[in-house]
């Protein structure tokens, strides 16, 4: 039984009583009533945040359900994303190919083979604004998976708001712009880390000032994890390139109290159920604690922890695809139980090819069976106070607590410094790799189980589902489209503003996001940006570790 | 953005400069151990799978160069001639195979090289035919073993 005099428990009744609640009737499925949370405090919307962000839990809004898509043309992909908010998604999330997260356009020779396959081909302006083609960016939150090149495509989507009479004050949504995390997972940079951070402490510095609704960062443990690294690890690491980010933020001279509730946070739900849940309730509690007493944060909207999550791909078979449903299934009950803001949930072929309409529609209704037929969502943090859920979550947190040890040694005192210092030596590619070859021989060995792959594998031969094929007619359009773009244009305007970036790029005080989108807004290609700020910035060529 | 090979690491059997390892396993009478050049052609980056594989190949006694990302089809040729290589192991996730598989092949011909190539990765069935036609000597999809690995290196090597 709960004191009902408690302090804790009255503060927390005081914020849920303020909260606008869903019109849904928050009782089992048999007719019990329930009450909004059990247990123990800290509660819900208390510091450190271990149970949840909000009062209400997802009594007030439940989790955005935000499917990453993107493949082929921005027309393929605007024609996706009708599908998928027609379906019942609530926010959009794109997914751009190789060459546009490369920061290379469609027709460089690096582009051969790739257009449009792992995701959508923007090279201009004039293909985000066929991305987004009647959709009403003010009504609409979007989300963009882009690092390297992210300030050019921040552009575009501000560009594109602005030709449709929106201001970019209206805008809402995310960008993955998570540079630190490409050098040990992702492998998505263009520049070296110090010249690319500056880029990111732009973006953070930009979207503060003028775009309130937008989340310039999206501080990433997925690619992470998917690399192979350890769940405490992906914990570590994420929260420790927070913690990098916070520090450059404040070295550029910028307010914790500004830009912290501007932060956000990108973490993968894979198979270990009470693992994952350990992991999301610990790094809302560390992200408060550091944030508030090594960082000296005092807006409680700086101390939250909000993020998004993806189930991980990584899991999915390609033996017997459709029990990678099952698989999705308890991945996304985990995010759920996590207390999870956003997410998407993968597509049955994942390990296949890029997902069907179908598969991606099968995907989201799995998230809706969570949310609607489960009545997890009735209770916030429902698992907060089980003995091995609160173990776990200790115990997550205790491993996270040695990693940022060891990088606040390496850096001594700066995790920002600690975090450079290990992307130099190897640090985390090397945990990454080591974890993965730890997992790889387990499963070997048959002493981790994957169903279909080294058991139950009867049914790996019923195979051929309808895959996702990208016609090469798609880099055929997209070249033509660029050419078309290119002769269009003012080649004088393009050469000048390619100019001012660079010099702009030359000199570190100077915000390099006026000129780039002043570049966008005159069709500069998405190359031509990457190459204008190369100049002065050179590229970033890994040491191949094993 | 410079296409390079970053570092070579070439992976020697642990023990030493004695490169002379007989394999386990009875069946393999290759007195040498088998080298692979190892690498990521294109702009993928995914290179989990790349780098567990040289572990495996590494473990079972056989050299691997390992280049890196974002190599090109000129990097790997000058690599295999450098080193000697008996096989080539590209790893692909981003459906550009049929593209990048025969790009590779090409320009081994244009070397005057006889190297067999093998690809891992994401290669949907219906592909399969089709890469081994234009000359690919095998292909290697999520879920392989270790055994599987290192036999069909083994297999292609011997074979070629």
């Amino acid at each position: 039984m709960v004191d009902p005099t408690s302090d804790a428990r009255a503060r927390w009744q005081a914020d849920y009583d303020e909260a606008r609640l869903r019109d849904a009737p928050f009782e089992t499925m048999s007719g019990v009533p329930l009450d909004p949370v059990y247990g123990e405090g800290p509660y819900p919307g208390q510091y450190p945040y271990t149970r949840g962000l909000h009062a209400a839990g997802y009594r007030s809004r439940l989790w955005t359900m935000r499917m990453f898509a993107g493949f082929g043309t921005a027309e393929d992909t605007n024609a996706r994303f009708k599908e998928l908010l027609r379906a019942g998604g609530t926010g959009l999330s794109t997914a751009f190919d190789m060459p546009t997260l490369m920061g290379r356009d469609s027709d460089s020779p690096w582009a051969l083979g790739e257009v449009g396959r792992a995701g959508v081909a923007v090279d201009t302006l004039a293909d985000m604004e066929d991305l987004f083609a009647d959709i009403d960016l003010s009504t609409v939150s979007t989300s963009m998976t882009i690092n390297g090149p992210a300030a050019s495509l921040l552009a575009m989507y501000i560009a594109v708001g602005e030709k449709t009479g929106i201001a970019r004050r209206e805008l809402a949504g995310t960008i993955q712009n998570d540079i630190l995390k490409e050098y040990q997972a992702q492998k998505e940079y263009i520049y070296p880390p110090r010249p690319s951070m500056r880029i990111v402490t732009d973006m953070v510095k930009f979207a503060t000032a003028e775009m309130p609704k937008w989340h310039p960062i999206s501080i990433s443990g997925y690619h992470i994890r998917e690399a192979g690294s350890t769940a405490a690890q992906e914990l570590a690491f994420t929260l420790a390139n927070g913690f990098a980010y916070v520090e450059a933020a404040i070295a550029a001279g910028e307010d914790i109290d500004e830009f912290g509730p501007r932060l956000s946070f990108f973490f993968n739900s894979h198979s270990d159920f009470f693992e994952e849940i350990g992991k999301f309730r610990a790094a809302r509690r560390i992200w408060a604690r550091w944030m508030k007493e090594r960082y000296g944060a005092t807006d409680e909207r700086a101390l939250m922890c909000r993020f998004h999550t993806q189930t991980a791909g990584v899991s999915l078979t390609a033996q017997q695809p459709e029990i990678n449903i099952a698989r999705v299934a308890t991945q996304a009950l985990a995010a759920a139980l996590g207390g999870t803001q956003s997410l998407h949930s993968d597509s049955f072929d994942e390990a296949l090819a890029l997902p069907t309409e179908k598969a991606a529609r099968i995907a989201l209704r799995t998230q809706q069976v969570v949310a609607h037929e489960t009545g997890v969502t009735n209770v916030a943090d429902p698992l907060g106070g089980a003995p091995f859920v609160e173990w776990m979550t200790d115990e997550m947190e205790r491993q996270a607590e040695a990693v940022f040890a060891h990088l606040d040694e390496l850096g001594d005192g700066s995790i920002l410094e600690g975090v450079y210092a290990g992307i130099d030596n190897g640090y985390f590619v090397g945990e990454i790799a080591d974890a993965a070859y730890r997992f790889e021989r387990e499963v070997n060995a048959d002493r981790r189980i994957i169903v279909g792959v080294n058991a139950f594998t009867d049914g790996d031969e019923d195979t051929d589902p309808n895959l996702l094929r990208i016609d090469h007619a798609t880099e055929e359009y997209q070249r033509k489209r660029l050419d078309a773009v290119k002769k269009d244009r003012s080649q004088e305007a393009v050469d000048t503003a390619l100019a001012v970036i660079t010099t702009d790029a030359a000199d570190p005080t100077v915000n390099l996001m006026p000129s780039i989108i002043e570049a966008v807004k005159v069709y500069a290609t998405e190359e031509e940006i990457a190459m204008a700020m190369e100049t002065v910035f050179g590229t970033y060529v890994e040491t191949a570790i094993v | 953005m410079t296409p390079s090979g970053g570092e070579d690491t070439t992976m020697t059997p642990s023990g030493g400069e004695d490169t002379t390892v007989t394999p386990s396993g009875g069946e393999d009478t290759t007195v040498t151990p088998p080298r692979i050049v190892l690498a990521k052609l294109g702009l993928d980056g995914h290179d989990r799978g790349i780098k567990v594989v040289a572990r495996m190949l590494r473990d079972a006694g056989m050299e691997v160069i390992y280049l890196g990302l974002r190599q090109t089809t000129d990097s790997i040729v000058a690599a295999v001639e450098q080193e000697d290589a008996d096989a080539i192991g590209l790893s692909m996730h981003n459906a550009g195979h049929l593209t990048l598989g025969p790009a590779m092949l090409a320009a081994l011909d244009a070397a005057d090289l006889d190297v067999p190539v093998i690809i891992g990765g994401i290669v949907p069935d219906v592909d399969l035919a089709i890469l081994h036609d234009a000359g690919i000597a095998a292909v290697l999809g999520p879920g392989a073993s270790a055994d599987e690995v290192v036999s069909t290196v083994r297999r292609v090597v011997d074979d070629a």
